[in-house]
């Protein structure tokens, strides 16, 4: 195409153009004085900054506009800081733009690609190597090199072995037993159903077992239950599902069946919960069906009844595995 | 001779005597690079690679990268007698005990933002003008590689401190995890040494962070500056300068000066963020515990559109043959993204085979020139904004007083819609911009004079433009599609000739242009 037709030519390179600091001694004198006062300005931000090392005390505070109440030291280190930096730069910038040579130069480029010679010889040199190594011919060394390389492999991926266990049952198990106490979190104390107000929500964790002193916190990631009381005529369950509330009061896993996020937020007037991370909505009426988000399964419904001191139990371990899915969940 | 420069010939000969790096030196010291302010951005890049080394190692001095409990006794009083991990004791530790230590984390996590936009800028800029090109390939390759482990060392290093925020993070990173078909769960256990959240996972993140990934990062960057330096830097179009030269201002002094002063100026704001503007204040979150958490939990910008990803999919979890196949978590999290990298990766290569051109390009495409390249950029990132939009849904509901469920169906709908759209849009506006370049050429500048015609008739006054300018908006090749046969030459059907046929399309597609004006033309406007 372009053979045919006359294009617009090239008119090369511009002339240059000479700037003040060229022509004008005062106008280089006045451009050396500017450099270097910058420069003289990130001694000071220096001086600055050890003056508020070793002098200032790191309890003081300042009310500033916009920023709010502001630690003095820490203020006062960062300015000095980033001013004995930023200095040396616009210094060492403005020197390079107004009083060292700004002529455009030209370099040619060459071709990446080596000569034909060199690349033959190259491949020559190559073949040669393999050959005089008897790669071609000796067909029992390569064979065993490949099984032995191929092997030598499987020792640092073996060795990984020991990051972590199998997850056996752990997946599918929570401290959540039959008779299981709920208690507070925090606080630790057993809920009776007249603790509880209708409306009110309430996390709580099963009572540590003897001989424990605090939940740790791979127990809490598998353990942590909300507690939400309704009047009994709001629930929408089936029979099963109701006989798992007591007095209005319904459990469920606080562990996102999504992707394991803490489902924190309840919204009592519409009694839905919703999970912060990525906004999957469970409808508390409906045994926490999924009515928004990426959610795919409700939360796992805890059975709760009263033991004979009149406070609240698990009747029964949960009834499938709590928090995000995996390949076996339902295997 | 000066006694100064006796001295600086003695240590030069010394070097010399054993390296005979003079040969070198002599010629790089010389060498040109040319001057644009998008050749910044991946120095930008470079240098907070450099702050973040710098500060992160200050920072190592302190923190203590473990999850054994331990009861803070710290200055900070609201959290006193807390428990806690001793990551997050120690991260309150460098905040509030260790002088400096608050602005040194501050200046980190500014340094590793900027590092991260400053990458996905500078990619921006190496993809809408062609630098990708032939022989740059590798570069790119390198250069997608490099972003995705900074995303990766970006999310490790948040995470790090072990407070609320960030502790949720891990446990969608975990749930991803254990998403994976088949080896989910053992993937899972192996990575946290057991169950959720476990003792091992900040120890094992914090090696990853501070030793492996930053080697990897040298190395990587170590090549692509190598091969920058190797292959002559990309020029612009313009008056003087050609596929065969490189035209700017050489490496000493002047680029030394400039590129030395940017990285103490990348430094100074840098720092300035750090002092001015809080970022991160992990002892407003407190700890982790997997029981709770902070409403508007959000993570750091350059995860939030996989966030959004996330947020926007429909709950998919199908149990086929009695196993869970998690499509909720495994589309947005692994499959999209996977899709998005390597694609980007392969670009070249997939523009390579459209356009058939196979020679060197050291001549920067201007983005309207190439307008199905230009249009295709700004549909990724139009997809990505549109997924950015949704992982900070519930911070606009808040703010703007909208419903999450709106702002979520915006985003379902619009990542389907609005990237095609904007595809169709840009390269409708880049042919325009190469029809307003031809009739700039040709009619010359509008004057904004008006001149009364004896008919009565009101015209305005064009200027030609500079023959510079002209040449500017001339100098890029209008290359026809690839012809590619059907049939070869005895008549017989190609083998291939779908992807042929594909290809074609694309390849017509692709050389969609207006042509530019030649000589002709203007002789032609100038006789009426």
């Amino acid at each position: 195409m372009s053979n045919e037709i006359e294009l617009i030519k090239d008119p090369g390179l511009p002339e240059h153009k000479l700037r003040q600091s060229d022509v004008d001694p005062k106008a280089a004198d006045r451009a050396e004085r500017q450099v270097a006062i910058l420069f003289a300005l990130s001694a000071l931000g220096t001086v600055l900054f050890v003056y508020a090392y070793l002098f200032i005390p790191t309890d003081r505070f300042v009310f500033i506009p916009l920023m709010g109440d502001q630690n003095v030291h820490q203020l006062l280190l960062g300015l000095g800081f980033a001013a004995a930096l930023l200095f040396i730069g616009l210094g060492a910038v403005h020197w390079a733009k107004t009083l060292m040579p700004d002529h455009e130069v030209i370099a040619h480029r060459h071709e990446l690609r080596s000569p034909d010679i060199d690349r033959e010889e190259f491949v020559k040199t190559a073949k040669e190597g393999a050959a005089a190594a008897g790669l071609g011919r000796r067909s029992l060394i390569k064979k065993s090199l490949g099984l032995s390389l191929g092997l030598v492999g499987l020792s640092p991926i073996l060795l990984l072995g020991d990051l972590g266990p199998l997850p056996g049952n752990a997946l599918r198990t929570t401290s959540w037993k039959t008779g299981t106490r709920l208690v507070t979190d925090p606080g630790d104390r057993p809920i009776r159903p007249e603790d509880l107000e209708i409306g009110s929500v309430a996390q709580t964790l099963p009572e540590l077992a003897p001989g424990k002193d605090h939940h740790s916190l791979n127990d809490i990631a598998k353990d942590a239950v909300l507690l939400i009381r309704l009047r009994p005529e709001e629930f929408n369950l089936d029979a099963e599902r109701l006989s798992w509330t007591y007095e209005g009061i319904i459990a469920f896993s606080k562990i996102c069946s999504h992707m394991g996020c803490a489902v924190a937020l309840y919204e009592q007037t519409t009694k839905h919960l919703l999970c912060p991370c990525h906004q999957s909505t469970f409808d508390v009426t409906r045994a926490a069906k999924v009515i928004f988000g990426p959610a795919a399964r409700p939360l796992p419904q805890l059975a709760i009844t009263v033991d004979a001191e009149g406070y609240l139990v698990a009747q029964a371990p949960f009834n499938e595995p709590v928090g995000p899915s995996f390949w076996e969940r339902s295997a | 001779m000066s006694a100064r420069e006796r001295i600086a010939g003695n240590v030069a000969s010394y070097v010399d005597d054993r390296t005979g790096a003079a040969a070198w030196m002599k010629k790089n010291l010389k060498k040109v690079f040319p001057d644009h302010w998008s050749f910044m951005l991946g120095e930008i890049a470079l240098y907070s690679f450099i702050i973040l080394l710098l500060s992160g190692t200050f920072l190592t001095f302190w923190f203590d990268p473990s999850m054994r409990e331990v009861v803070y006794e710290g200055e900070y009083l609201p959290l006193k007698g807390v428990e806690m991990s001793a990551a997050y004791a120690s991260a309150l530790e460098i905040s509030f005990e260790v002088r400096g230590g608050l602005l040194m984390r501050q200046i980190h996590h500014w340094a590793a933002l900027i590092f991260m936009a400053a990458i996905v800028v500078h990619l921006m800029r190496v993809f809408f003008t062609g630098a990708f090109r032939k022989p740059r390939e590798f570069n790119w390759i390198i250069g997608v590689g490099l972003l995705t482990l900074a995303i990766v060392e970006g999310f490790l290093g948040y995470s790090l401190p072990d407070d609320l925020l960030s502790g949720t993070g891990i446990r969608i990173a975990q749930a991803i995890i254990q998403a994976i078909p088949v080896v989910g769960s053992f993937l899972a256990f192996f990575a946290f040494g057991g169950e959720f959240p476990g003792i091992a996972f900040i120890p094992r993140i914090y090696t990853v962070h501070i030793l492996l990934l930053p080697g990897i990062f040298l190395a990587l960057i170590t090549v692509h500056l190598m091969l920058v330096w190797y292959q002559k830097h990309t020029q612009y179009p313009g008056p003087g300068r050609t596929e065969k030269n490189v035209v700017g201002y050489s490496l000493m002094p002047i680029y030394m000066a400039k590129a030395g002063g940017f990285f103490f100026i990348v430094f100074g704001i840098t720092a300035l963020l750090g002092a001015v503007a809080s970022i991160n204040p992990i002892w407003l979150y407190g700890p982790y515990t997997p029981g709770q958490i902070s409403a508007g939990s959000q993570p750091d910008w350059y995860m939030g559109w996989l966030d959004g990803l996330v947020r926007m999919s429909p709950p998919l979890e199908p149990v086929i043959f009695g196993y869970t196949l998690s499509l909720n978590i495994l589309i947005p999290g692994l499959i999209i993204p996977g899709i998005i990298f390597t694609g980007m990766a392969l670009y070249p290569f997939i523009e390579q085979w459209i356009t058939g051109d196979k020679r060197e390009h050291h001549i920067l495409d201007r983005p309207r020139n190439a307008p199905n390249r230009t249009a295709l950029g700004v549909m990724s990132l139009t997809f990505m904004l549109v997924a950015l939009i949704n992982g900070g849904n519930d911070i606009i509901a808040t703010h703007f007083d909208l419903s999450i469920n709106q702002i979520m169906w915006f985003s379902r709908i619009g990542i389907i819609v609005l990237p095609p759209l904007a595809f169709v849009i840009t390269k409708r506006l880049c042919l325009s911009l190469q029809r307003a370049d031809r009739d700039l050429v040709l009619h010359g500048r509008e004057t904004g004079r008006l001149v009364m015609m004896p008919s009565g008739e009101f015209v305005e006054v064009h200027e030609p433009i500079s023959p510079e300018k002209a040449w500017l908006l001339t100098q890029h090749e209008q290359k026809a599609p690839l012809e590619l046969a059907d049939l070869d030459q005895r008549g017989v059907r190609r083998p291939g000739l779908i992807k042929s046929k594909v290809r074609k399309r694309f390849a017509v597609a692709h050389a969609e242009q207006v042509s530019k004006p030649t000589v002709e033309d203007l002789k032609e406007i100038e006789h009426h």
